[in-house]
């Protein structure tokens, strides 16, 4: 009977779901992030792949952080191949760190855009493209329009997109899939160790579509993303910020 | 097939192009003169001025004399190449191969060409009869040799088109200046009482040389073909080139939309019989009052798609000026390499950096900003932080050694490093706070310090110690110090970069 029950409950959460607009994931694309527990936040509990991903930061260490969380990512959506493409007008990011994170720097074509209202033109051709797997995009301000435009581009072509605003100055409501902030916190070494340990953020996910919004603590550990369950923690680190 | 040279000589070049800018001139009587030692000397006079005894090399203040009327220009040197190079580029609608002759000539390879216009008559007719609306009067001539063709064109009085294999006949009753020979030679001939070529012709040639000199053996076997003269053009043909003359001038964008894909589908299929794909390509256009234009466009991989290149192409499309209309257009393919025919994997669900779809955005993306800002990063080998990157454009090219991973480095790297307020206690700590843009920031954790020492090879200064830096909030620097602990708190500390 309780089965029964379950079975008709989860149908419906499937139902619930494909009617609020949610397309899961064609077969054979890789949602494992190894994210652990925040991949309970997405819809169906796999994270999202071919939509936009909004990251929102104030400040360079924060971009820093959002950089290296980003990285973390892209190095699992490359597993299965194909290119990932870099567009930024003031990029900061230094190719050599990328293989810490995983993502080999000579597969990523970073591309330089000399002038910034061009940066959303060849972001927005290539998510359009099939052959790309990832584009991540640095950008200030990003309108509802512009969006809109990104997204619909992705639900054709599949290809997953990181729109990382550094210094934005409105928080404005946009058609991105999920909205994040990432945060360095206080690495945490065993006691008495003195030094800087591996890299720790604090992750809000400020919102997601069809799924429930959080915070995290994750520390990149081992080529891998590593949940530290420790709420005192981030409350710490949120005194500090 | 027999080699045939045109030669066209432009007989009042610039008088006749200040005919053409100010009509109220034609048949008055002007020259051109130009400073020469203290004097102004005629460089060019019309034929009325020549009517009065006016000749060039004469100064003006005499031809003042003979004729009061005349109206003096003043001329710049090196205004009738300028204008023989607009003229040689227009010739290129009848040969590709143009040839300027200083200082009022152009030199033709019309060899194979004049049966598109229907004869060698017809071609060198319609060439004079499409300069003379413009206001150019010329005098052309073809014949077997380069030689043949300036003299007959300058000197003969009829027969400008010397048939195959007549041009000795046609060079004996013209005057030695014919050969293109130099004034003190000319003179010489003339008191010898030589005054047309076939007085001197059947002379040996060890004759001539000992009593005129090598050049004039040089310029009598040139003119009968016995030396072989080369052409040298003043543009390069493109074996892959795609010509589309249109019956009306046309300006519409769609007019010329559709002229570019005609062209493009021309040559890509010639591209694709002889597997090739095209690396580089230029479209001009060539309008009715003599102006062209070109946009270039480059591909990172070799390609023979119509839509693609189109695309390609449409991204600048917005360049063409029309003005009054556009009467030619081709399409030039000015770098090809063979094309990998290998078929693409079905299966594999994305290929990597160098599949066809990602060379063809990356295209696109070049068009629009520039080829120069899409970059690779290659492992370098170098320790110095700014130059362990090493940029390159080449998409295909593999890295020779590995990214290194032993030593943390920032995911952010400013620049150029930011001049910090710091704190340090004793030589090899860490700073234990510093101060950036206005905030401070106190040390917790630190690791360090990397001593990298600087390049000296290539450039001078001093060495720098990194450290990693957390502050209270957790957030992560890369600091370093520029040269050595000083005692005398005069250390230069920078901030360099963001650690995740």
């Amino acid at each position: 009977m309780s089965r029964t029950r379950e079975a008709i409950i989860d149908k419906l959460k499937q139902d619930i779901l494909r009617w609020e607009g949610f397309r899961p994931s064609p077969a054979g694309t890789n949602n494992d992030m190894g994210l652990g527990p925040l991949a309970e936040a997405f819809p169906g509990g796999m994270f999202p792949t071919g939509v936009i991903h909004e990251f929102i930061s104030q400040s360079p260490e924060d971009t820093a952080a959002s950089g290296g969380f980003i990285a973390g990512l892209v190095q699992k959506l490359l597993i299965t191949g194909g290119a990932c493409l870099w567009v930024s007008y003031t990029r900061r990011i230094y190719p050599p760190a990328l293989k810490l994170f995983g993502v080999n720097p000579d597969q990523v074509v970073f591309v330089d855009v000399p002038l910034q209202k061009d940066v959303l033109w060849v972001t927005e051709e290539a998510l359009k493209c099939e052959g790309v797997a990832t584009v991540i995009c640095e950008t200030k301000d990003l309108s509802f329009t512009e969006s809109q435009r990104l997204q619909l581009a992705v639900e054709k072509s599949h290809v997953t997109g990181f729109i990382l605003r550094k210094d934005a100055t409105k928080i404005n409501t946009t058609a991105c899939v999920t909205r994040w902030q990432v945060r360095p916190v206080r690495s945490k070494l065993r006691r008495g160790m003195p030094g800087v340990g591996v890299p720790r953020w604090q992750v809000d996910l400020l919102k997601v579509r069809n799924g429930k919004p959080g915070h995290w603590i994750i520390e990149w550990t081992n080529q891998n993303f590593k949940t530290v369950y420790a709420p005192e923690i981030a409350e710490q680190a949120r005194r500090y910020a | 097939m027999p080699k045939r040279y045109a030669s066209i000589w432009f007989r009042h070049l610039l008088t006749d192009w200040k005919a053409i800018r100010q009509p109220s001139l034609r048949g008055t009587a002007y020259v051109f003169a130009e400073p020469d030692h203290g004097r102004m000397l005629i460089t060019a006079a019309t034929e009325k001025a020549r009517g009065y005894g006016v000749i060039e090399g004469m100064t003006v203040a005499d031809a003042r004399v003979i004729a009061p009327d005349l109206e003096v220009f003043d001329g710049k040197p090196g205004h009738n190449i300028k204008l023989l190079t607009g003229l040689a580029e227009w010739c290129q609608r009848y040969t590709p191969l143009v040839q300027l002759d200083p200082p009022d000539g152009l030199l033709l390879d019309v060899t194979g060409c004049t049966h598109l216009k229907g004869g060698e008559k017809a071609y060198l007719k319609e060439i004079a009869d499409r300069l003379k609306t413009i206001g150019y009067t010329i005098r052309p001539a073809i014949a077997d040799t380069i030689g043949a063709a300036w003299g007959v064109a300058r000197c003969a009085i009829s027969g400008l088109i010397v048939p195959e294999g007549m041009h000795r006949n046609a060079l004996m009753p013209l005057p030695p200046y014919a050969l293109r020979l130099p004034v003190d030679q000319l003179q010489r001939l003339r008191n010898l009482g030589l005054h047309t070529i076939s007085t001197f012709i059947y002379m040996p040639d060890t004759v001539i040389r000992r009593r005129f000199g090598k050049s004039m053996v040089l310029r009598l076997h040139q003119a009968l073909g016995q030396e072989v003269e080369y052409l040298f053009p003043i543009k390069e043909p493109v074996p892959f080139t795609e010509r589309l003359e249109c019956l009306e001038p046309v300006k519409t964008r769609s007019a010329i939309e559709t002229g570019l894909t005609d062209l493009l589908e021309r040559l890509c299929k010639r591209l694709y019989q002889e597997g090739l794909g095209l690396r580089s390509a230029t479209f001009t256009w060539y309008r009715i009052d003599g102006k062209s234009g070109n946009i270039t466009i480059g591909t990172n991989q070799s390609n023979n798609r119509v839509e693609h290149l189109f695309k390609l192409f449409f991204i600048k499309l917005d360049n063409v000026a029309p003005g009054l209309g556009i009467e030619l257009f081709t399409l030039a393919a000015t770098k090809t390499e063979p094309i990998s025919d290998k078929q693409s994997e079905l299966w594999a669900a994305k290929g990597g950096t160098d599949s066809s779809e990602v060379a063809e955005l990356l295209d696109r993306i070049a068009g629009r900003i520039g080829n120069a800002y899409i970059n690779r990063y290659l492992p370098g080998e170098h320790y110095w932080p700014e130059r362990t990157p090493q940029k390159d454009t080449d998409l295909k090219k593999a890295a020779e050694s590995e990214w290194r991973t032993d030593k943390p480095r920032p995911i952010q790297l400013l620049d150029k490093p930011e001049r910090i307020q710091a704190m340090a206690l004793t030589p090899d700590y860490p700073p234990k706070q510093f101060t950036w843009k206005g905030q401070q920031h106190i040390i917790v954790g630190a690791d360090g310090p990397e001593r990298i020492e600087r390049e000296w090879w290539l450039e001078p200064g001093e060495h720098r110690d990194y450290y990693i830096a957390e502050d209270e909030a957790g957030r992560r620097y890369w600091l370093f110090r520029s040269g050595h602990y000083n005692a005398d708190n005069n250390q230069h500390w920078y901030l360099h970069g963001f650690f995740a």
